[in-house]
């Protein structure tokens, strides 16, 4: 049987579904229910300073696509509004009952040494395994000069971690907001200021929508909204793009990461780990039904481990990230062709009008009489292989993307500019008289 | 019965078969679609109604918007949504099918938008500018009021004659019960008439006013006049009391006037086509106990759609295959039909020697089509086809007199609603061709007259437009 259990920065959980610092953790009465379901760790909500935030009411709003509800979610929600002494003493009560389950207490104050000592030791003190520093929070707080504002700030970030380290005696994750340029500046500064690991995404700075029959926002307090954070299965590719920069960074190499942001299904979990998150955290698809789903979690990612023979998380923990690079080391001599088999198609026409009003008109439709009209044909020499097609394709296996010998090295940009004859590969590739006698052999030499 | 409590009797006895869809349901099926190019629903509907584009809007909730699509198609799509044999139609056409999917409820989704319009009760449309020529339009039906209609948008003064004192022809008084009641016809009719239409009632071309009228008073005729009576039996005993033509027993329950109907222990129906079945499955919501269908042909030469069979069938109702009616049976009254068993050769019926047997029964329904209404065309001077319809051409539906049109059961020998529709559609195209030759289409009418000769998948350049 797959061990499930996992170690991300020191902190230690039976299996890698953590809850993140939202609505699901706000008390220990609803941390403990999680346990009993099966989570493997509870990320608190952010806790902060006495007396607690007020909270406005009509917090959260919904993106719904094509009936599918809450494919994107936003919140206006700060953090906790319960008094300190009260999460603390059921972060207590959670451990002592929960000893084996993982407890990271997160934690937002102002950027004072003396406000981050104090709590740190207060967390400890509670029995937490480890600490989340919320920089990640872009709405209310930020305008406080807490969350995303400190986030944002590569020094700030970095000297909040120090202050954090200095008091700290059980590992600290740094929580990354996704609202900056390049996450790689604000993760290696957590890194430069002792962090353990890091914890991404945090909810994106978003307004979910406009209501059209009263011109205001979907949701509102009393008619008005601030921006809020987005999150969801909607932003799953963000952060999927942004856990990989930092495992493939030089300066951030190995350092652990959680994987936050969409996670709604065991296999989102996998694509987190394989990119380099030896945790992952889960808050939308909760918020939308409930604890329950860890069952399907644990047992989904242990039989997927089974199936592919790894017997523990650490096997697969970014082992997809190396497949991660820049675009000017993409081979410019990979060539896929589509192919539509016939049998399947059930002739919506999707693939033609989508190729050839928007991508590179290599679809035609048969010459031909009833059904065998409205089966589409690609022309190989003509197509790009960009995808578009198999993509708008509503059947499965109807169109694949088949790759095409071309009999040519592989050759990157990286290496082709240094040959300086960019006008070669492109003949090639579209089937023009090269000027070279054996470009690709002759270039890569160059190379 | 106290009044209340009959009406409520007649609702529960003759439900809707296909209820309308919650919005949430409409919802969740509008998304099913995928939203075909140049789509097989499209092209299967007779009138051309872009359906993934309307449904595309309900998804979208615009059901105005969508509501607009289908009614620019079909001026009859409020009543198409009910009325239409979709499954041999847009829903049997549709590429869920090669899917071994569902297809999409097409005709639910445009019942929802429609019935969304026809609650605001406004025409999405408005009349064109005046173009200074009129047309007389001889029936009510659907076919003389979708070309009413589509005139009226290309600017036409249009006055709509019918020998009847309510509007609808077959929409409103030939459609079964459980499909669609008369209000939804009359609805429709309704809207279709805020256009601007002169409808006069209660007028029988030929009889309250010469057909000689309409030629010196009108620029051009239209004539929906559909078909003539239910064919005879041509047999002994078909005056007695208890014989009736399914179009006559339809309509009255269309009245909720059952009571001349009377109590039927047992109804012998005569005819195998879709309004032999409509016959039956209302005869026993009717109250009938027994309902025996007899066709004098085989199981495999039914007229009727397949699935109007089987509602046949789940009705409880008997099959008599290979009956031919010889005599109906009874005094005053009837108490029976006499049969002959029969067998096809060489494609004819022919009965078999002895094999007379009889059914009893207390009602009789006859089925068996409606005869060609020659009258006015005759007197029209219009060339009739071979088999009695009004001779016509194609592209227009011209008839052999110039300025006279035609279109419907009269012309194409009895169909669906939705193909009287498509032909007062075309005819109106017709009518505007032949009285303004090289005139523009008005604003606003570009994408119906785009919709009568096939399906629109690009945007038809403007010359091909204007035809000269």
């Amino acid at each position: 049987m797959a061990d499930l259990s996992t170690d991300c920065a020191g902190i230690k959980s039976p299996n890698p579904f953590w809850l993140a610092s939202a609505p699901p953790t706000n008390s220990g009465e609803q941390v403990m229910r999680a346990f009993e379901y099966g989570w493997g760790g509870a990320v608190w909500k952010t806790l902060g300073q006495d007396p607690p935030v007020i909270n406005v009411t009509s917090r959260y709003g919904s993106l719904d696509i094509g009936g599918q509800k809450a494919a994107g979610f936003n919140n206006i929600e700060l953090i906790t509004d319960r008094p300190l002494e009260d999460n603390l003493r059921e972060i207590y009560q959670v451990k002592k009952r929960f000893p084996k389950n993982a407890v990271v207490a997160s934690l937002m104050v102002p950027c004072e040494r003396q406000a981050w000592h104090d709590i740190v030791a207060k967390v400890i003190d509670a029995g937490s395994d480890g600490i989340e520093l919320n920089f990640g929070c872009p709405h209310g707080m930020s305008e406080r000069g807490m969350g995303s504002a400190v986030g944002q700030v590569p020094e700030y970030v970095q000297m909040v971690t120090e202050f954090v380290k200095e008091k700290s005696t059980i590992p600290v994750l740094v929580k990354l907001t996704p609202n900056v340029a390049d996450v790689r500046y604000p993760a290696r500064a957590a890194k430069a200021g002792g962090a353990d690991g890091v914890s991404l995404i945090n909810t994106i700075n978003s307004i979910v929508g406009i209501d059209l029959e009263t011109l205001k926002p979907k949701f509102s307090v009393g008619g008005k909204l601030a921006h809020g954070g987005y999150c969801g299965p909607a932003v799953k590719p963000i952060a999927l793009n942004m856990v990989s920069q930092i495992a493939n960074d030089p300066q951030t190499q190995g350092l652990p990461i959680s994987g936050i942001g969409g996670i709604s299904t065991w296999a989102d979990a996998v694509e987190f780990m394989l990119l380099g998150s030896s945790s992952v955290q889960l808050c939308t698809a909760v918020m939308h039904y409930g604890f329950r789903i860890i069952e399907e979690l644990t047992a989904g990612l242990e039989d997927w481990m089974e199936a592919r023979g790894f017997a523990k998380i650490s096997e697969f923990v970014g082992r997809s990230a190396p497949s991660i690079v820049e675009w000017k080391q993409l081979n410019l001599h990979h060539k896929t062709v589509a192919r539509i088999d016939r049998d399947r198609c059930i002739g919506c026409d999707l693939c033609y009008v989508a190729c050839n009003d928007t991508a590179h008109q290599c679809i035609v439709l048969p010459k031909a009489k009833g059904k065998a009209a409205r089966k589409p044909i690609v022309i190989e020499e003509d197509c790009v292989g960009c995808n578009l097609c198999s993509i708008v394709c509503p059947v499965d296996g109807c169109i694949t993307m088949t790759e095409i010998a071309t009999g040519l090295e592989p050759l990157t940009w990286e290496q082709h500019v240094k040959g300086g004859r960019y006008s070669d590969v492109y003949r090639r590739m579209h089937g023009q008289p090269s000027t070279a006698k054996r470009p690709g052999k002759s270039l890569s030499n160059a190379a | 019965m106290p009044a209340s409590d009959s009406r409520r009797d007649f609702e529960k006895r003759f439900q809707e078969l296909h209820p309308a869809l919650r919005p949430e349901e409409a919802a969740v099926e509008a998304n099913r679609c995928l939203y075909c190019y140049d789509a097989p629903c499209v092209r299967a509907c007779p009138t051309h109604i872009d359906v993934p584009r309307f449904i595309k809007q309900i998804a979208s909730g615009n059901l105005s918007g969508s509501a607009k699509t289908i009614l620019e198609a079909n001026a009859f799509g409020h009543s198409c949504a009910r009325a239409c044999p979709v499954e041999v139609l847009c829903e049997g056409a549709c590429v869920y099918h090669d899917w071994q999917e569902r297809p999409i409820s097409i005709a639910a989704l445009q019942r929802r938008a429609t019935d969304f319009l026809q609650a605001q009760g406004r025409s999405p449309f408005a009349p064109g500018p005046d173009a200074g020529f009129k047309v007389a339009v001889v029936g009510a039906g659907p076919a003389g009021l979708s070309c009413a209609a589509y005139l009226r948008r290309l600017g036409y003064g249009v006055t709509v004659f019918d020998r009847e004192k309510t509007p609808g022809g077959l929409n409103t008084f030939g459609i079964a019960q459980y499909k669609m009641s008369k209000e939804v016809s009359l609805d429709e009719i309704e809207r279709i008439l805020k256009l601007g239409i002169e409808l006069k009632l209660g007028v029988e071309i030929g009889k309250d006013l010469p057909a000689a009228r309409l030629l010196s008073d009108f620029d051009a005729i239209f004539l929906g006049v559909g078909l003539g009576a239910t064919k005879a039996l041509g047999v002994k005993g078909e005056a007695l009391d208890g014989v009736w033509d399914a179009l006559s027993f339809i309509r009255h329950v269309k009245d909720r006037d059952l009571k001349p109907l009377g109590q039927s222990e047992c109804t012998v129906v005569i005819g195998a086509g879709n309004t032999a079945i409509d016959a039956v499955t209302q005869s026993k919501r009717a109250g009938a106990r027994r309902v025996v269908m007899a066709y004098r042909r085989g199981e495999a030469d039914m007229g009727a759609y397949g699935f109007e069979y089987a509602l046949a069938k789940s009705d409880g109702a008997q099959f008599l295959w290979n009956a031919a009616p010889v005599e109906v049976l009874g005094r005053r009254r009837v108490e029976g039909v006499a049969f002959e068993k029969t067998a096809v050769r060489g494609g004819k019926v022919v009965s078999l020697p002895r094999s007379r047997f009889t059914v009893a029964c207390d009602r009789v329904i006859k089925a068996i089509g409606q005869s060609k209404l020659a009258g006015l065309a005759g007197e029209l001077g219009l060339r009739l086809a071979a088999d009695g319809r009004i001779a016509v051409e194609a592209r227009t539906l011209r008839t052999s007199q110039p300025r006279i049109f035609a279109g419907g059961d009269s012309v194409n020998g009895g169909k669906e609603v939705v193909n009287a529709a498509a032909d007062g559609k075309r005819a109106a195209y017709g009518i505007h061709l032949a009285l303004r030759p090289g005139a523009p289409v008005p604003a606003g009418n570009e994408y119906w007259v785009s919709t009568i000769d096939g399906r629109r998948v690009a945007p038809i350049p403007q010359k091909e437009l204007i035809h000269g």
